[in-house]
Formats: C-alpha cells, structure tokens, sequence
C-alpha cells in the first residue's frame, strides 16, 4: 500500500487529505501517478489539469516528475510551497 | 535548533537561549517574519504544513547553512494555524563569531526555507479565502 497525501488547494479539490491505495500496474513515476490520478473522477480531474502548478514529494522528499514511485511508501501532491 | 509550533515565540528569550554557554559567539542575527494585511484585506492567515516532511525539510536548510558558513547556533521557528495581522510567523537566527557570516547565514535560512519547507499561507478577508500563491 501506498499513502497518497494532498495539501492546499490540492487537497480543497480532491476533497480528501490522504488516502491508502494499491497503485495500479504500470506507474512508475510521478507523472505516471498524476496521468493516472487524473482520471479518477472529476474531483481529481479539476485537482490535476493544471499539473505544472502542482509540486511533489516522495518519501517526504521534494520530487520530479520523472522520479520513482516504485518504492515509495507516501507520496504527497502540493503547490509551490508559501511558508516564511 | 528547529521548532514548529502553534504558539507564538518571544525573540528575547530564544536569543537568550540560542547564546546560552557559546562565548565564541559575537555576532547574532535575526529575521522575523509577521503577518501582513497591507490593503485592508486580510482579517487572519492560516498556515498548513506537512508534518514530518517539514521538520526534515528545515532541518536540511540548516545543516546547509552550517556547511556554508563557519556558524556557532541556528535557529528555525516556524508557527503554523491560524495567525492574524501582526502575529509573528517565523524567526531566523544565526549567531557566529563574526558579523558577516550571521547576517548571510540569517538570509540564507529564510530565504532557502521559503522556497523549500512545505507550509503553505491562506488567507482570510471581507471577499473569503484564498491560497497565497508562490512568488513567480
């Protein structure tokens, strides 16, 4: 299983702040992960169509959109971070 | 030394802290960040962050600084909740022996931890709330 994590605005559209899922076959990086999330409903449809707003972090560590998600155990979906 | 909390933090005290026991010390600098409403706009500012990952992402930018710059303390303290304006939202210290290398190490913390450590600000007012948007 993996954890998925939304923040932000990201998570106001999905509607939901985490979720446990098995990732389908075939997903091996981010932006699999994304092209994939886009299709699961409208929800994340909306939450995904701008993806070069959204920023990604696997393991807790700032990602790519060529990085593996092969074995990563939480993967989170956020904007352009706006602390300080 | 890095801290996230909801409460707020007196800048006195930490300094009092940061240069406890450490007499090589001669040179501290601070950067305090507070809440805005410079238009009349912003009634509170709420920050989110993503535990764990925040905590690992300062403490980053703090070993950084210290393999940049010959540093005897850092300090991070970032607030997260909700904030109004003229609430403190986060405090950089850097305290060395010498003057230049606390007021870059200073910049550096706040600077690299903006672009960095997952928080992020919305903001509340008379027409709702939006998402601060990253600056370009």
């Amino acid at each position: 299983m993996t954890r998925l994590l939304y923040f932000a605005w990201v998570k106001d559209k999905t509607g939901i702040a985490s979720e446990d899922i098995e990732l389908p076959g075939g997903i091996s990086t981010v932006a699999d992960l994304i092209g994939w999330l886009k299709t699961r409903g409208p929800e994340f449809t909306h939450a995904f169509e701008q993806d070069g707003a959204i920023r990604a972090a696997v393991d807790q560590t700032h990602a790519r959109l060529d990085t593996s998600v092969a074995d990563a155990k939480e993967i989170a979906f956020f904007p352009p971070v706006t602390g300080g | 030394m890095i801290r996230v909390q909801r409460d707020d933090f007196d800048i006195g005290k930490e300094i009092d802290a940061l240069r406890k026991g450490r007499t090589g010390i001669g040179a501290i600098v601070t950067f305090t960040g507070t809440v805005r409403d410079a238009h009349g706009e912003v009634t509170a500012m709420t920050l989110e962050h993503y535990p764990g990952m925040t905590e690992k992402e300062l403490a980053r930018v703090e070993a950084e600084a210290h393999a940049r710059w010959p540093l005897q303390a850092t300090l991070i303290v970032h607030r997260v909740g909700r904030l109004e304006p003229g609430d403190n939202i986060v405090l950089t210290a850097a305290a060395s022996a010498h003057r230049e290398a606390a007021f870059e190490a200073a910049r550096f913390l706040i600077d690299y931890l903006k672009t960095s450590a997952p928080f992020w600000k919305r903001e509340s007012g008379p027409a709702g709330d939006k998402w601060v948007e990253a600056a370009p």
